[in-house]
């Protein structure tokens, strides 16, 4: 017999990622809630990204990065619908309907000479230079997680001194928004 | 110019329009001003408790036994803390709770002053939402709205923190009719039409050979009109049903149709049936994991409907068919309604095509898997109960319980037939629960009998509340099963922890009788079987708080139960299943 008085899981799903925004009242400890929802329930966020959105209703609009089981993708959702502050909750998939974009400043401090390749690699990259000077420069770089993991990769050994990364930002495509119900 | 009150009398007029009549708390610093103000609102009386966990339980026992919200007032701090138990013992049980707490001034906060805690923080895992109040111009409506979390959807807990100088301050009373709600509050349940699964359920329903009905607490939240809904649908339908621990009462427990308690420790026809079934409705239970046992061997062959207000309650733990999210009372109606409409005759036709089912769980009934083996030298504990049950039941009873094995026999072996009877904490298994939720329920039902069912390790958690009793002339009884051990633990060490018994006996208990006298209420012993009924009938007639020591068996095991990692059809029956001998007379029917 097991030597518990709870059951032993040994169920195993496959696990997804999911996107999750969120629309809630700009106040104060609303972030706590969400995010200790997440951490009280053993849920995952792999990025996170918040910001006011609409000044007059005082609404924020945070977009979570997520994994789990279907069945926990569905749960924390309905969990999140039911904090008083939250609006309404969405779910996006990665698909080709969803726009998904991730920001990221990015130092490089090197010789000339390695600075001239670092350009020449992130050329296929959308990216602006943000500040130049001889040993260094700060680009700014606007693309999907992948895609940025793979700059960053590539920068570490040309002198990438210093990351910021924002969390991913989604959006859907075409002209409906997201209403509940 | 609108006329200025201070936050403290902002607080009571809150209080005077949403009717409450009884609060529960504790006074201290950082509630001062709420504690002067309360000499001007006779119509509000307080309860001093003598430890704020004890406020919160008794709440919650106010709360259960009337439909009402409980109310507790506690200082900041410690008086916080102390209150948190009780406010997660809500939260898990789904009981209306209306916290206020007293936190150090706003110009404070932050700055580790004296009982200063982060109250919102501490507890907002632990409530439906709560508030930390930094204008006193927002305290009238964050305080209706806290009400109306509390008591809507699924009933819950809620915190409001009022700094000291809110309470000071003048501000703006505006009544709830006033209050311009702009933001949308996310709480309300609108009619849903749901008349697809409803069709969908009552074509499940009328197939079906082998139902179960399988009813829990949201029964009971859903109010009166709910239970007599649900004893409506199981005459029309004549389906088997039982309950979950937090739905007892909401069906008659000596009613034929009912296959008394499931889960854990349920009865052997219940959790067979639920084994077997082919379709089982979920009425205001949560798949809960002492009531599903080894999850992916539960219920295998059903086709499952859910009814339930908490659309998160849906698919968390187990899949189900057909969900119906909204109010039991209004699904209810909706599926006798719809069963009436389409099947007129249904109850008749209906009788056949289940005859074989119940022949079945008639054959599982005659296990009696409430039986035990009496003894004439010893009071067995279930034996304990079921002399309570007798003595009390021609009276309107309202019982309690701790947690551990009483809590189960009482479960097992006190027949309820009415809702709001039954108060015991399911969801966090709260030691310590029954004693100041009995003085609770005791406040809201001034002239009922209020009986604790506790166990000696339980009760000594909050016994402090005894005094409580005391003061308020309260006549709780108290009926410890004393039987030494911590019961629950004692029994899952013999039978998983091979007899290793670390740390569940408690030697140098206190003599119970003296302690009663200790707190000025009346002590009672009971040390035999045949004393039993003439010690309880003592007890009955004292009208004030009595604290019952029964000296009970010390190892005896509460059966049937589900041990643990198995399914539904493979309980454990107990002694008088292992081929022991059993004498005719030793087997007490259930």
């Amino acid at each position: 017999m097991v030597k518990s008085a709870y059951s032993i899981s040994n169920v195993k799903e496959k696990i997804e990622n999911h996107i999750i925004v969120v629309w809630v009242d700009n106040e104060a400890g609303v972030l706590a809630r969400v995010i200790g929802l997440f951490s009280g329930r053993g849920y995952n966020i792999d990025s996170l990204a918040v910001a006011e959105v609409d000044k007059k209703k005082n609404i924020s609009r945070i977009t979570i990065s997520t994994s789990g089981t279907t069945q926990v993708l569905q749960q924390i959702k309905l969990q999140l619908g039911k904090l008083i502050p939250v609006h309404k909750v969405a779910g996006f998939s990665k698909n080709k309907e969803t726009l998904l974009r991730e920001m990221a400043l990015l130092k490089v401090v090197s010789s000339k000479a390695k600075l001239e390749k670092a350009r020449k690699l992130c050329k296929k990259y959308k990216y602006t230079v943000l500040d130049k000077t001889e040993k260094s420069f700060v680009l700014e770089v606007s693309a999907l997680k992948k895609e940025i993991d793979d700059l960053v990769k590539k920068l570490q050994p040309l002198g990438l001194a210093s990351t910021s990364r924002t969390g991913v930002v989604a959006m859907t495509k075409g002209p409906e928004i997201y209403k509940q119900k | 110019m609108a006329n200025l009150i201070s936050g403290a009398e902002i607080l009571f007029k809150v209080l005077e329009d949403q009717e409450v009549k009884h609060i529960f708390g504790y006074p201290g610093g950082a509630v001062l001003p709420i504690y002067d103000e309360l000499k001007n609102h006779k119509s509000i009386k307080h309860i001093l408790v003598r430890h704020e966990q004890g406020a919160g339980h008794a709440a919650e026992g106010y709360a259960r036994s009337s439909g009402k919200p409980g109310v507790m007032l506690v200082t900041s701090g410690p008086g916080a803390t102390n209150a948190v138990t009780a406010l997660t013992d809500a939260y898990m049980d789904s009981v209306p709770l209306v916290c206020i707490t007293g936190q150090v001034p706003t110009h404070l906060i932050g700055t580790d002053a004296f009982q200063e805690c982060d109250t919102t923080g501490i507890t907002r895992p632990c409530t439906k939402h709560n508030w930390l109040v930094k204008d006193v111009n927002k305290l009238s409506s964050i305080l209706h709205k806290a009400f109306k979390v509390a008591t809507t959807g699924r009933p819950g807990p809620v915190l409001v923190d009022i700094p000291k100088d809110i309470q000071f301050k003048k501000g703006k009373y505006i009544k709830p009719k006033e209050l311009k709600d702009k933001k949308k509050v996310n709480i309300n349940f609108n009619e849903k039409n749901n008349d697809k699964e409803i069709e969908q359920a009552v074509n499940l329903i009328k197939k079906s050979t082998k139902p179960i009905l399988y009813t829990g607490g949201g029964v009971i939240n859903s109010g009166p009109e709910a239970t007599k809904l649900l004893r409506e649908l199981t005459s029309l339908t004549g389906f088997p049903i039982t309950s979950t621990l937090q739905g007892l009462g909401a069906f008659p427990g000596n009613d034929s149709q009912f296959l008394g308690m499931l889960g854990m420790h349920g009865t052997y026809e219940a959790n067979n049936a639920m084994h077997d079934c082919d379709l089982m409705i979920n009425i205001g239970a949560r798949f809960d994991d002492r009531i599903t046992g080894k999850i992916d061997e539960f219920s295998p062959k059903s086709k499952k409907i859910h009814i339930d207000i908490d659309p998160s309650s849906i698919n968390k733990n187990v899949n189900v068919d057909i969900a119906i999210v909204e109010d039991v009372k209004i699904v209810l109606e909706k599926l006798i309604f719809s069963i009436k409409n389409k099947y007129p005759d249904f109850s008749n036709s209906n009788k056949k095509m289940i005859a074989s089912w119940w022949k079945q769980i008639e054959a599982w009934r005659k296990k009696n898997s409430l039986g035990f083996l009496n003894s004439k030298e010893v009071i067995k504990p279930q034996y304990a109960v079921q002399k309570l049950y007798e003595l009390t039941k021609a009276q309107d009873t309202f019982i309690t319980t701790e947690v551990g094995q009483h809590q189960m026999w009482a479960a097992q072996h006190y027949k309820f037939d009415k809702p709001n009877r039954w108060m015991t904490s399911g969801g966090l298994g709260t030691m310590g629960y029954g004693l100041p939720a009995a003085i609770g329920v005791q406040v809201a039902n001034p002239d009922k009998l209020v009986i604790d069912i506790a166990g000696e390790a339980s009760v000594l958690m909050t016994m402090q509340e005894m005094s409580t009793a005391v003061q308020y002339n309260l006549p709780i009884k108290i009926f410890i099963l004393n039987n030494q051990y911590m019961g629950m633990v004692r029994q899952w060490q013999e039978l998983l922890h091979e007899k290793n018994y670390s740390e569940s006996y408690t030697a140098a208990l206190p003599d119970f009788v003296k302690l009663a006298e200790a707190y000025g209420c009346v002590g009672i012993r009971a040390n035999k079987p045949n004393e039993l009924e003439e010690k309880i009938e003592e007890m009955l007639s004292v009208n004030r708080p009595v604290i019952f020591d029964c000296v009970v068996d010390k190892e005896e095991n509460c059966y049937p139960m589900i041990p643990s990692g198995k399914a539904h059809n493979q309980m454990l029956l107990g002694k008088k299943d292992e081929g022991e001998e059993i004498s005719e007379e030793g087997k007490v029917l259930v």
